[in-house]
């Protein structure tokens, strides 16, 4: 995988899917519709400012609540490379990766970052550089970056089996 | 080495003869529901990115519209009706208004041992029957849609061990609530909840269903309880009621599983508690909660909308009247719970109450359909969730409690106890 470098946003523990995309906007006919109403219950300006290769950092339990698939595909709409957090919940994770969205989970990065800080994340040598300082990471399971590189379950299972 | 019940019905869906906790494994699923929350990004999937669009075995899946139920407005109207449309094209089962997804599949499908995928958080509540059911995504969905199967990493598994009797005045949804405020909103993340012992067994098929529900709010994969005569009682009924045979394979942990922690629960020292906003792991006891006045009651959901809980709240209610300045709506989770509410005379007691009745569907608690709150306001609710604007405006705030805790502050304008309400009237 490339190397991905991207300026830092950041937010805290057990950001729930509620807050990733409200209901309230669920009904809104594509997820392009629904990506400025990212984050809104927490940082209505947040959608509006992210830029294409950013990176989100959250805190603990990243994703709780609902298997609403947009979460992930608003975040991976709104051009973000990747997100770290302390930890992901499962529904999220599962989600995240099927539509494409790398997630990574580090616990000393997110207390060592601020919001605007760049970072470097080096998937093939699984080490993040912040701040001069490095983190390192797990590698991912084989049959999760099959889904990541094929850029998503969908495109993983055509490759997979002709489907 | 031994399996845990959770271990035991992973290797039966992967047909191997062990797993342990990390492996991943393929496995076959016995149900897939879907509802109108994410069932129609997965026909949309299915319809316009696969070349060889196949469904491995129809009868297999269910389809329940439940979320936006009357529809409110032509979007969602058009939503179910392409899951309808579907639904009848493939074969399909198809509810529409019939009650909650969860509670549509615990009534007329899930048996124990079975491993089932919904496209719905929620569905860790089959533990209740000893099934292991997990939440996805719609790909995921898609994907064991088509091939019938999915891939799953073995989680470890953390052992409830219950003793003794809930007090007269607390409920399962009281203990659920403690539980998940002393391990944390991801205390379970990636694990089984398995709920066993003396207490478990002292709790009927309903009261346990409130446990697994509320699993995945402390993260967990699913929950589990133990399977024992009542859950064969409760399958012989099903089969009297929809003629569905009373089958199913009853898993039990081995005595020596190994799991990651064991908590020890003693139910007689549990007292009625509320979570605060924002977070479902805040529970206090509802005696120190002080002065909250509220704006609106909501009696229902998967969690809290079962006949146990109508009949608590009928016997609060029974010749006292709602506070005026409170909305209280009442959804049971199914027609067959509306029914069975309708022969005991509660809907009687409701109505005169001052009560609304609310058909039954997602409510209140999906915070998009019915019964949305305003800016700045306050909801006592039996629903699952109480996060940031889940109920309706971003600056308005939702206290999670008991059927007994939600009906008592219904008639008291504010939050209190079932045991405390004298005080305040």
């Amino acid at each position: 995988m490339e190397t991905i470098r991207g300026k830092v946003w950041s937010l805290p523990d057990d950001v729930d899917t509620d807050i990733i995309i409200p209901t309230e906007y669920l009904a809104l006919p594509t997820v392009d519709d629904m990506k400025k109403f990212a984050f809104s219950p927490l940082r209505p300006e947040l959608a509006g400012k992210i830029e294409a290769g950013d990176v989100i950092i959250g805190g603990k339990n990243f994703g709780c609540g609902s298997s609403r698939e947009q979460a992930p595909e608003i975040i991976k709409h709104l051009g973000v490379s990747c997100v770290i957090a302390k930890s992901f919940a499962r529904i999220f994770f599962r989600n995240a990766f099927n539509n494409g969205l790398l997630l990574i989970e580090q616990p000393d990065l997110p207390d060592a970052v601020k919001e605007g800080d760049e970072i470097e994340v080096r998937m093939d040598e699984h080490v993040i550089i912040a701040g001069g300082k490095e983190f390192p990471i797990q590698p991912l399971p084989e049959n999760l970056m099959e889904i990541l590189a094929a850029g998503g379950l969908v495109k993983a299972m055509q490759k997979r089996n002709g489907r | 080495m031994g399996m845990t019940m959770g271990e035991k019905i992973i290797a039966a869906a992967a047909g191997v003869p062990e797993v342990k906790p990390g492996e991943i494994h393929t496995v076959k699923t016995d149900y897939l529901m879907s509802n109108d929350g994410t069932t129609h990004l997965t026909i949309d999937m299915y319809n316009t990115k696969l070349k060889h669009p196949r469904i491995a075995d129809p009868k297999k899946l269910v389809f329940i519209v439940d979320h936006n139920i009357p529809a409110e407005n032509p979007k969602t109207a058009a939503v179910h009706k392409k899951m309808r449309e579907f639904a009848a094209a493939n074969g399909i089962d198809f509810y529409e208004g019939k009650g909650v997804c969860h509670q549509i599949m615990y009534e007329r499908y899930v048996e124990p041992g079975q491993f089932i995928m919904g496209a719905d958080s929620h569905t860790c509540s089959y533990g209740a029957l000893g099934a292991f059911g997990t939440g996805i995504g719609c790909t995921d969905f898609l994907y064991a849609m088509v091939t019938g199967e999915s891939w799953v990493l073995v989680p470890e598994t953390l052992r409830f061990e219950l003793t003794g009797k809930l007090r007269e005045g607390v409920y399962p949804r009281d203990l659920i609530l403690t539980i998940i405020r002393d391990i944390g909103a991801n205390g379970a993340n990636y694990k089984i909840m398995e709920f066993g012992g003396e207490g478990l067994h002292n709790l009927s098929v309903n009261d346990r269903f409130v446990l697994c529900n509320l699993a995945v709010e402390a993260g967990a994969k699913t929950g589990l309880c133990e399977v024992d005569e009542k859950v064969r009682s409760f399958l012989k009924l099903r089969e009297e009621k929809y003629g569905k045979p009373a089958g199913g394979k009853y898993f039990t942990s081995d005595p020596d599983a190994k799991f990651l922690k064991t908590y020890t629960y003693d139910l007689s020292k549990i007292e009625p508690v509320v979570a605060t906003p924002d977070f479902v792991d805040t529970a206090i006891p509802v005696s120190e909660v002080g002065e909250v006045k509220i704006d609106e009651a909501f009696l229902g959901s998967c969690n809290n909308g079962r006949i146990d809980e109508l009949r608590v709240a009928a016997s609060i209610l029974k010749g006292k009247t709602v506070h005026p300045d409170v909305r209280f709506l009442i959804a049971p989770a199914s027609q067959e719970v509306y029914l069975q509410a309708l022969e005991e005379g509660l809907v009687d007691i409701f109505l005169k109450s001052g009560a609304m009745m609310m058909n039954p569907n997602c409510s209140v608690c999906w915070g998009s359909c019915q019964g949305v709150i305003g800016e700045g306001e306050t909801l006592i609710s039996t629903g699952t969730r109480n996060f940031k604007g889940r109920a309706g405006h971003k600056d308005s705030k939702v206290y999670l409690g008991s059927a007994a805790t939600v009906t008592a502050s219904a008639i008291a304008g504010c939050i209190v106890s079932a045991g405390g309400i004298h005080s305040k009237l």
